[in-house]
């Protein structure tokens, strides 16, 4: 679980600077305007029956990561090693055979079930496809599978606009579920949830990974869920993997300036609570025009921020065991002073860790 | 779960406003009229009554559309004709609607270089006249079967309903529910036929009701100029080929053939604008009236 | 007591459709007192929307504010207002920020020309006058370059920005009420987390009261100082936000705090609130929470609660609040756990 990337040998998925651009037109004399980059050399790998968490907000490319993983966006450059095979490299009958190992579920409960289909034949299609099974086999899997996400068996002859939100949530868990994969991304599956039924799909969701030992990559922009259910988790900015660790680590500890703002920033249900936050200036630049350097510099307010951070682009270190970082202010780190100051640096790294920002005062003893 | 059981079609009658049942009034008239032809009137609609003694009669008990000038009563030539004319209609616009949404949906899901020049093919057709290559064709080939002019006809009259189809199956390709066939492995052809063609069907009712109202004026025009529907076959359309050089003397034959006409085309109309009120919004993928918290979260 | 700025009294709003008769606000009572910041709080169908779109009176038709409700405002019931005499108010006295800043702005108008047209609709200001205070307002929400934006479009402008904007837009006439319906959720956090200090600053600058409805507790924990819990179109629970969250009274409540992943917890099963939140055409009688809560008894089902004091200022729809003994042992607690 904590192994680094380079020694990963058993890992289920493996990433490795996988980019995705994606083009702008032009004016047809003109040149063509800057692409896109959506995915910016992400790198990263996923173990058997894990939960990989991938945080960040509106633009940062968790979607399109997860999508391209799946080969429902090709990718512009990179490798994606699914138990041993190259995804990109797989044709026809061979890539549809290895989508049965590799699953999605959506955001939007509302458009993600075709509303002219009954939930038992979407449950049933992927069965179909794959001639998994037919007839009177396949009715009873569709019913078996919907029992399994905590719908009545009954409800396959109805239609997605006459469940609820969390209930429809559940029929794309059965559709995954159908095809019997060992891997789910699971794209914001909760967002659009209300908090009550969250919880319910969260459960849902943990339930399934321990009874069919599935490894989820769990993209999400709500931190608290994510700690919640993963093992692992890796914080994404405009493109870039600017963070990762085991998610008690990095929820206790986060290293890279960004992580400690967007975690300031989560709202908490304790008005007892006092805590100085981190706001961010400015809004997310656009991923067509990344800073240079490190893409968070603008934004950044750790303390030795300067000069070299606009020069050189951090790499991914590891600076905790298990725990990676890309920032050549937070120390440890093996961007040597002298780098630095050849690319005007003039503020030395330091070790900065605002804690007052993020956690709530102690709980009061006092009883209700 | 709050919605009622299945696709929603007893609630979308619900929605229909008046004038629209009375236009599915109309043309449910017309159809049992034609069904049920050969109890409502004894005569045939071919049937010279006496062509000394009964032609051009006008409307009276015996026969309240009147005859025409072959003494061929005219209510009875008006429900047998209706046959011809409904069946030739709605044939055809059965045969140009199923080529259009099929055309229309590879062409919007393939996208790319497929689209363009599948769209480029539909350009060309729609450089000639429609009527004027029917007219060409039939004059040539006159007489034809019924079933070659209902093709001929279906075969002229895709091109809009390709286009519709098209445009909504290019929206459709980045539902997220079609995504997720293409993440199931479905192939590119089960996901047009499982996916886009059901959901595009909403508009291409539409186009089709509206379409049958068009294609009743186009085979009576074809009809009447000659090279349409032909003798002794009654169709309103031949109805007023008979008739019109006699317009003054003998109104009701071509007056009740033309009522029926307005009324068939404004019921189909009618029809179609009002379905297209209640069809299209309430069974887009997606439900109506979103609640703030349950649309999609930054 | 001073006089509250707002008070609702008895509202209920009730949408006659073609699938019988939705009640989507049923008999809500709620004050706002000069200056104060209270949330409304609950999940989709419990009406809170729809309370905010009454007060202005923006409920379409076929919803109707039945007789009965009143909706006092600095004395005067707007009930009782000609369409005339609430569009003196809307955008004035009253002023609203809704969720999608991208809906809620025109797209063929600069943003300036948008917020100008408030001054000049209400403050008669002449255009030049009334372009001054738009770029004015765009500064004191926080975009920097005011000027500029303000000859920019919607499009052009980033979420957070569009709605800074909005809230240009709402505080144009220097209101002393403004409802917020969801004015964050749409927006990544870091953003939000400006947003809500931006509302909090401007609400210390101009003494207005905020009416803040959301579904995010810990929004309502950082910016309100009492809250309003919504089912079923009624209030569930009302408390100052420290009560609320130490001793919630109401099972929903409970359910609700309990089934909120946190940051800093430990890993394990949340607790969830069984059921789904029954259809505003057929709500349950007795309690309408019944079918959901652990603690039911015949009573519930029997008698529709009323809201009763169980603390100083809280009080909760509840038949447990005269029967305390009937609490389900083991149910959701109170307070939340120690973090790990």
């Amino acid at each position: 679980m904590t192994a680094p990337a380079e020694s990963a040998a058993a890992a289920l998925l493996e990433v490795r600077d996988l980019t995705k651009y994606f083009p702008r037109r032009g004016r047809t004399f003109g040149r063509a305007p800057d692409p896109v980059r959506a995915v910016d050399g992400v790198s990263f790998h996923v173990m058997p029956g894990e939960t990989l968490g991938l945080v960040g907000e509106s633009g940062c490319g968790k979607t399109t990561t997860g999508r391209t993983i799946l080969r429902l966006i090709e990718p512009t450059s990179g490798s994606v090693r699914f138990d041993g095979r190259d995804v990109l490299a797989l044709r026809g009958g061979d890539l549809r055979r290895l989508r049965r190992r590799m699953q999605i579920v959506f955001q939007d409960p509302f458009s993600s079930l075709n509303p002219r289909m009954t939930v038992g034949a979407i449950v049933r299609e992927g069965l179909t496809i794959h001639r998994v099974a037919e007839g009177a086999e396949a009715d009873r899997r569709v019913r078996q599978l919907l029992e399994e996400v905590g719908l009545r068996a009954e409800y396959a002859t109805r239609y997605p606009h006459e469940f609820s939100g969390g209930q429809r949530q559940r029929v794309g868990i059965a559709r995954a579920l159908s095809v019997e994969p060992s891997f789910i991304v699971c794209d914001e599956p909760v967002s659009a949830l209300d908090v009550s039924v969250q919880a319910q799909v969260i459960n849902l969701l943990s339930d399934l990974q321990r009874d069919r030992g599935l490894a989820y990559l769990f993209i999400a922009h709500d931190l608290a869920v994510v700690e919640h259910i993963a093992d692992r988790v890796a914080v994404m900015y405009l493109g870039h993997i600017v963070e990762s660790a085991a998610a008690q680590d990095l929820y206790r500890e986060p290293l890279m300036p960004y992580t400690q703002a967007l975690l300031s920033a989560v709202p908490v249900p304790d008005p007892a609570a006092s805590r100085e936050r981190i706001i961010l200036q400015g809004d997310v630049p656009s991923p067509a025009h990344p800073p240079t350097g490190c893409v968070f510099h603008p934004r950044c307010q750790h303390p030795a921020k300067d000069a070299a951070c606009a020069r050189l682009v951090p790499p991914l270190e590891e600076k905790a065991p298990g725990h990676f970082v890309a920032c050549i202010k937070q120390t440890p780190t093996a961007v040597s002073w002298e780098q630095q100051q050849e690319a005007g640096g003039t503020r030395p790294p330091e070790r900065f860790l605002p804690l007052a920002a993020l956690h709530t005062t102690p709980p009061r003893t006092a009883a209700p | 779960m709050s919605a009622e059981r299945g696709l929603g079609f007893a609630r979308s009658w619900r929605r229909l406003p008046p004038g629209a049942r009375v236009a599915a009034g109309v043309i449910a008239l017309f159809v049992l009229g034609a069904v049920f032809a050969p109890w409502l009137t004894r005569y045939r609609p071919w049937e010279q009554l006496g062509i000394v003694t009964l032609q051009s009669l006008p409307p009276s008990w015996a026969h309240p559309f009147g005859t025409d000038r072959y003494s061929r009563d005219v209510l009875t030539r008006i429900l047998y004709g209706a046959r011809v004319s409904l069946a030739i209609a709605t044939l055809a616009v059965f045969v140009s609607s199923t080529v259009g949404t099929l055309y229309g949906a590879v062409a919007g899901y393939a996208g790319g270089a497929v689209d363009a020049v599948m769209m480029r093919i539909i350009d060309a057709f729609l450089s000639i006249p429609r009527v004027l290559l029917l007219i060409a064709v039939l004059a040539l080939w006159s007489p034809l079967p019924l079933a070659a002019l209902v093709l001929l006809i279906g075969l002229t009259g895709w091109f809009d309903v390709a286009r519709l189809v098209r445009g909504q199956a290019m929206a459709l390709r980045q539902r997220e529910f079609v995504v997720a066939a293409r993440s199931l492995g479905a192939r590119p052809a089960a996901i047009v036929w499982r996916h886009i063609i059901p959901n595009v069907l909403s508009p291409v009712v539409v186009a089709g009701a509206l379409a049958v109202g068009n294609v009743i004026i186009l085979e009576a025009g074809l009809s009447f100029l000659g090279i349409g529907v032909h003798e002794p076959i009654a169709s309103w359309g031949t109805m007023f080929q008979d008739a019109a050089e006699q317009f003054v003397s003998t109104w009701w034959a071509v007056i009740f053939p033309g009522v029926a006409i307005v009324a068939t085309v404004l019921a189909f109309n009618t029809l179609g604008d009002a379905l297209r009120d209640v069809l299209d919004p309430r069974q887009l993928p997606g439900r109506p009236a979103l609640d703030p918290q349950e649309r999609a979260h930054g | 007591m001073a006089e509250p700025l707002l008070a609702i009294e008895n509202l209920r709003t009730y949408f006659y459709t073609t699938a019988g008769v939705a009640r989507a606000v049923d008999g809500l009572s709620l004050t706002v007192a000069p200056g104060e910041t209270v949330g409304v709080v609950g999940e989709s169908g419990c009406g809170k929307s729809v309370t905010a779109l009454s007060i202005l009176r923006l409920v379409a038709p076929p919803g109707r504010i039945e007789t009965g409700s009143r909706i006092v405002f600095e004395g005067r019931d707007l009930l009782g207002l000609d369409e005339r005499g609430m569009r003196a108010i809307r955008g004035n006295r009253i002023a609203m920020v809704f969720q999608e800043p991208m809906t809620a702005l025109n797209p063929v108008f600069t943003v300036g020309d948008q917020v100008a047209e408030v001054a000049r609709i209400h403050a008669g200001a002449s255009r030049a006058a009334a372009w001054k205070r738009a770029v004015e307002m765009l500064d004191r929400v926080g975009i920097p370059a005011p000027d500029e934006r303000a000859r920019e479009y919607p499009h052009q402008l980033s979420g957070g920005m569009r709605q800074r904007v909005m809230i240009a837009m709402a505080l144009v006439m220097q209101p002393a009420l403004l409802i917020a319906d969801e004015p964050t959720t749409a927006l990544d956090v870091t953003i939000q987390a400006q947003i809500l200090e931006l509302l909090t600053e401007l609400q210390n600058q101009f003494g207005m009261s905020v009416l803040l409805i959301t579904h995010d507790l810990g929004v309502v924990a950082e910016t309100a100082s009492r809250v309003v819990v919504m089912y079923g179109g009624e209030a569930v629970e009302e408390a100052p936000v420290v009560d609320l969250f130490a001793h919630a009274h109401h099972p929903y409540t409970r359910g609700l705090l309990a089934a909120m992943p946190r940051l800093g917890t430990s890993r394990g099963r949340l607790q969830t609130i069984p059921g789904t939140v029954p259809a505003p055409t057929d709500w349950p009688a007795g309690c309408r929470f019944r079918d959901r809560c652990a603690s039911a008894w015949e009573r519930c089902e029997r008698e529709h609660p009323d809201l009763s004091a169980v603390g100083e200022r809280q009080f909760s729809r509840c038949h447990l609040a005269a029967e305390p003994a009937r609490r389900a042992a083991g149910s959701t607690p109170a307070a939340r756990e120690v973090p790990a």
